[in-house]
């Protein structure tokens, strides 16, 4: 062990391992190997990780190194990472948490995992996920269910579980997820850190397997909003090869953290705080509000009224997307094959069986459904509307507030196997987040404090492209309180 | 909406997806399940609503007529299930 | 027969010339050895996504304008769910309810010189899938995704053709085109231009359409015909039996010459299309289709047109003249070089010209003789040098390579003998070998003629000028 090492490096944020790289404190090396060893000591408990590079992770922390004594490094460099085991990464398995991928060796880079080695970054591995990104406590995952650090009991929340519970347990100062539902939010609420999901087309797709398409959107996990201010700065910008990549300048989001919050208009809609939220839960979020009023911020009252419809409309339009995204899978030129297909129907049939959970199975079997002749203008085209009519009451919203806040869960983290009998009680969980999705806008989550041992989020929602606004206001509220800085016990 | 496993069956065999008979009954009230939260989506009127398919207002971006993409053919198959001279194989495909 | 009318639509599969596929940058060339041009679109991998190529939303305008189609400024890619192995994403990306180009027609020339407009309802973009080869690979069949994501254009015709032999005539007008305005090579035997027929009969007098079956994958004119031959005949001898006719698939089978239902394709498929959210909406302005408005070239019935005011052409050879633009771009060419004699021009380049190239099976481009040499042939016609007889001998000296047509008669000695008295010399030593002919002729037995004619041009080596060799043979023979 180095003793020259800062004590507890691993409860340094992102931005501090940032500067402490920087100023020659440590090696990215040293860093990795740190980080290393908690994953192998702790990741059998949270099975946080479904695949780790430890060999790939040194070589790169040596070659960080290396480009740092030649003067080339920049923020990122040497910085160690996870990557949601939804991005592609060449010559490394990318399992989207999968039977089906679970011997898929992707054969190129997502522009995410492009930009982000371009950046300097250390990888450690690939983080577990809900299967295909379908689901809200990492439980459906094929690599079985990741725990919430902060009680072993509990679900991290998901689809981005294990880059949560990641971060959350300091296996990692940061990780990459994506959001389609809510699946970067939620967990990040759930588990206590931060997390964003940017605007739609503000990160590119290219090599990020698809859910649904229309919602999907990559993003960063990590425990303040200055780590995340940096990690997105990284992973925007416009991709050629992504035709719903957006062609706009990404601004300096660390340079843009400080910015006073004196009269800034926060909306409160009064459809996310009414039936279904947990008292308690209520209790912290109103905390959280009221510390923003002492920071300048003045919160006025407005209403969201097609909010209910949101997790309708998503359950057709996700479910359908992803049926037509997930035919790809056949067993033909790479993924899970059945063994002596007796014919095509047999090959194709059972191939997807044997590679599909029950979740993903359900979701395409209602997508199907929806699409099929006759449903279609009841289901798809129907559920399209309900989209035009919740973008604009947020359009509207926007008329009269800077950012819009709620909370991020209607509960704290449910206990292991609660829900996943049930699920539509897991669609549920997703009430805040979804509509965010449905309309492109940009989302965040930030801790703000906790009921018992588990941690409860903050959501708020920005007008397109104001990731920045968002991480300006997540910010000023973590210089003057500290949940973003607690750790869980175990892993302290 | 209620659907039986009949339904389920004909939907499985669009989405070439073997369900095992046992499991159809409970697939078919999950399905039905979400159908009815669905519903919930006729609780207000859309007519002459535009349908949102995306949420940017943006035209396709055009690519010019270039070869770009070199021959990868072995990069690829090596995550192939099955091949053979160059060709990917499954079973006898009938026409 | 009398009593049943034929409908017939055709579906027609026009691949795009362009040089990548319509979504990846992937060649689309014809003939790699298999999967060596499917890049990871094209293979569907996980995560990848499409971006529409410029020069096929271009080549799908040009053919909109010229079918006097409206041009949707805006258009919208939708996808067509189904599972088959040569289909990588389990969907194709095509259009549906918005197409790119809509309502327009063509003319068709029909066999009475009479001509006919046929509807045509909509053109639009889709992406081709790839090929499955069924030589036994113990028992499975291969995969060769390289066409896949080759750029297609759909074009439908409305119910407008009545027989076998206007869907030909359209099929060809149309094949013209789209090789005229240079967005499809139009080669048939490599799958460039595919058609799917929609038939379906009904009694004359009745309003209402009967029933239609679709056969697949026509690839050639002459199955195109003979295939709709055979189903109206089949579906006409069903009905006439009792029976009714099925909406099913059918394929073509040419060695025996019928129609059967294609296995393995039982029920109906429901593609459950929807508005592809990995692609944007198609806008093209004003700007675009008006550059694409100024590259269109002239367009076959126009040039025909000019062809028979501009050269005194008749309708039958403007038409074989303008049948491609290369053929058209080399009769201008040598009637411009030789500075006139149209229709002598007509008459080699639909003759001689056009009779070697087929021999040869060679394109225009890679013909030997170029319209200036063929002009410089045609001059020695005019002037009387040679004689038409002696000038297909130069014409061949010239396909084998020789560079002129003046050093060809020089060296060989070709040129025509015009003077009388040589004529009168030659005609005069035949009459004299030939005293029983010339007395049977004289006795009546006119048919003699030719043969004197012919030991004339014998004798002369072919030289002698043949309308001379008539006169003065005929003054002689008669005494």
């Amino acid at each position: 062990m180095n003793s020259h090492l800062p004590a507890a490096m691993h409860d340094k944020t992102l931005t501090e391992l940032s500067a402490g790289l920087a100023a020659g404190a440590f090696s990215s090396e040293e860093l990795t190997r740190v980080f290393l060893a908690r994953i192998e000591q702790f990741n059998p408990g949270l099975n946080a990780f479904i695949t780790v590079t430890a060999e790939a992770a040194l070589a790169q922390a040596r070659a960080a190194d290396a480009r740092r004594q030649r003067g080339e490094a920049g923020p990122l460099t040497g910085v160690p990472i996870a990557h949601k085991d939804i991005f592609c990464t060449n010559g490394v398995r990318t399992s989207c948490g999968s039977r089906m991928l679970d011997r898929f060796i992707a054969p190129y880079d997502a522009t995410v995992v492009e930009k982000l080695n371009a950046a300097g970054v250390v990888m450690l591995g690939k983080t577990n996920m809900d299967e295909f990104a379908m689901g809200s406590s990492n439980e459906t995952s094929f690599y079985g269910p990741v725990r919430n650090p902060w009680d072993l009991d509990a679900v991290p929340g998901g689809s981005s579980g294990g880059s949560a519970a990641a971060v959350a347990a300091r296996l990692v100062p940061g990780a990459t997820g994506t959001d389609t539902g809510g699946s970067i939010r939620q967990p990040a609420a759930l588990c206590g850190i931060t997390g964003l999901k940017p605007t739609y087309g503000r990160v590119s797709r290219w090599g990020m397997i698809a859910y649904a398409s229309s919602l999907d959107q990559g993003g960063p996990m990590a425990r303040t909003a200055e780590d995340c201010a940096l990690l997105l700065g990284a992973m925007a910008g416009f991709d050629l090869r992504d035709s719903t990549s957006v062609d706009r300048p990404v601004p300096d989001y660390v340079a843009l953290l400080d910015r006073p919050l004196a009269g800034l208009k926060i909306g409160l809609p009064k459809e996310y705080f009414g039936e279904g939220l947990d008292s308690e839960v209520a209790r912290v979020v109103e905390a959280a509000i009221a510390e923003y009023r002492k920071l300048g911020a003045e919160t006025v009252e407005i209403s969201l009224p097609n909010s209910q419809l949101a997790v309708p409309a998503y359950y057709v339009i996700a479910p359908a997307e992803c049926s037509s995204n997930l035919a790809r899978f056949d067993g033909v030129r790479y993924g899970h094959r059945c063994e002596n297909p007796k014919d095509l129907l047999d090959l194709y049939t059972r191939s997807r069986a044997e590679g599909f959970g029950a979740e993903v199975t359900r979701r395409i079997l209602v997508g199907t459904f929806a699409l099929s002749a006759g449903y279609y203008d009841a289901y798809y085209l129907k559920a399209q509307q309900i989209r035009r009519l919740i973008s604009d009451d947020f359009r509207r919203a926007f008329e009269q507030v800077d950012v819009i806040a709620g909370p991020t869960s209607p509960t704290v983290a449910f206990n292991l196997g609660e829900k996943v009998d049930d699920p539509i009680t897991m669609y549920l969980s997703d009430i805040y987040t979804i509509a965010v999705n449905l309309a492109g806008l940009p989302g965040l989550s930030l801790p703000v404090g906790f009921v018992g041992q588990r941690p409860v989020g903050l959501q708020l929602i920005g007008h397109y492209f104001a990731e920045d606004r968002l991480l300006n206001v997540a910010h000023r509220y973590q210089q003057v309180t500290d949940w973003h800085r607690r750790a869980p016990a175990a892993f302290a | 909406m209620s659907l039986g496993p009949a339904e389920v069956a004909k939907i499985a065999h669009l989405a070439r997806l073997a369900i095992r008979e046992q499991d159809a009954p409970a697939y078919a009230r999950n399905l039905s399940a979400i159908l009815d939260l669905v519903a919930q989506m006729n609780a207000v009127d859309t007519t002459g609503v535009a349908p949102m398919a995306h949420p940017l207002d943006m035209a396709q971006r055009l690519r010019a007529d270039e070869v770009t993409e070199p021959n990868q053919r072995a990069h690829f198959q090596t995550i192939a299930p099955q091949v053979e001279a160059g060709l990917y194989l499954v079973p006898k495909v009938i026409e | 027969m009398m009593e049943w009318e034929t409908v017939i639509g055709l579906e027609i599969h026009a691949q795009l010339a362009t040089q990548s596929k319509i979504f990846s940058g992937a060649s689309t060339a014809y003939g790699a050895e298999p999967n060596t041009q499917a890049c990871a679109i094209d293979l569907g991998m996980p995560g990848v996504l499409p971006v529409l190529n410029r020069e096929a939303a271009r080549m799908a305008v040009m053919l909109g304008l010229a079918i006097g189609a409206d041009v949707a400024q805006r258009s919208v890619f939708a996808r067509k769910n189904y599972f088959y192995p040569d289909l990588p994403k389990g969907y194709q990306i095509s259009q549906y309810e918005l197409p790119v180009v809509q309502k327009g027609q063509l003319t068709i020339d029909l066999e009475d010189g009479s001509s006919k407009v046929i509807g045509i309802t909509r053109a639009h973009l889709e992406e081709d899938a790839g090929k499955s080869l069924h030589e036994d690979f113990h028992g499975l069949s291969g995969i060769d995704l390289n066409r896949a994501g080759t750029p297609l254009l759909e074009i439908v015709s409305e119910p407008d053709l009545r027989s076998a032999k206007e869907a030909v005539a359209y099929m060809k007008k149309l094949h013209q085109m789209v090789v005229y305005l240079g967005i499809c090579d139009g080669n048939m035997q490599e799958g460039s231009f595919r058609c799917d027929a929609n038939i379906s009969v009904r009694r004359k007098g009745d309003p209402k359409f009967g029933t239609r079956a679709e056969i697949k994958n026509l690839n050639s004119f002459r199955f195109v015909e003979r295939a709709i031959e055979f189903e109206i005949e089949r579906q006409i001898d069903l009905i006439e039996a009792g029976g009714k006719v099925v909406q099913e698939t059918r394929l073509y089978d040419p060695d025996k010459g019928e129609t059967r239902s294609m296995r393995g394709k039982e029920e109906a498929n429901d593609y459950r299309y929807f508005p592809d959210p990995d692609l944007l909406p198609l806008v093209l302005d004003d700007e675009f289709i008006a550059a694409a408005r100024a590259s269109l070239p002239e367009l076959p019935d126009a040039k025909k047109q000019r062809f028979m005011t501009q050269y005194g052409l008749s309708s039958y050879d403007a038409g074989v003249l303008t049948t491609s633009r290369e053929l058209g771009d080399y009769y201008e060419a040598t009637v411009a070089a030789l500075g006139g004699e149209p229709k002598l021009c007509a008459n080699w380049v639909m003759g001689d010209f056009a009779a070697f190239l087929n021999k040869e099976n060679r394109d225009i481009a890679q013909s030997p003789v170029s319209a200036a040499q063929l002009a410089g042939l045609l001059r020695r016609i005019q002037d009387q040098t040679i004689s038409g007889k002696i000038a297909k001998e130069v014409f061949e000296a010239l396909w084998a390579g020789e560079s002129d047509a003046d050093a060809i008669i020089e060296k060989r000695g070709l040129k025509q003998i015009t003077d009388t008295s040589a004529i009168e010399k030659v005609i005069d030593d035949v009459i004299a070998a030939n005293p029983e002919q010339l007395a049977q002729y004289r006795a009546g037995k006119d048919k003699l003629f030719g043969f004197f004619v012919g030991q004339v041009m014998k004798l002369s080596k072919g030289k002698a000028n043949p309308q001379q060799v008539n006169e003065l043979l005929a003054e002689k023979l008669k005494g």
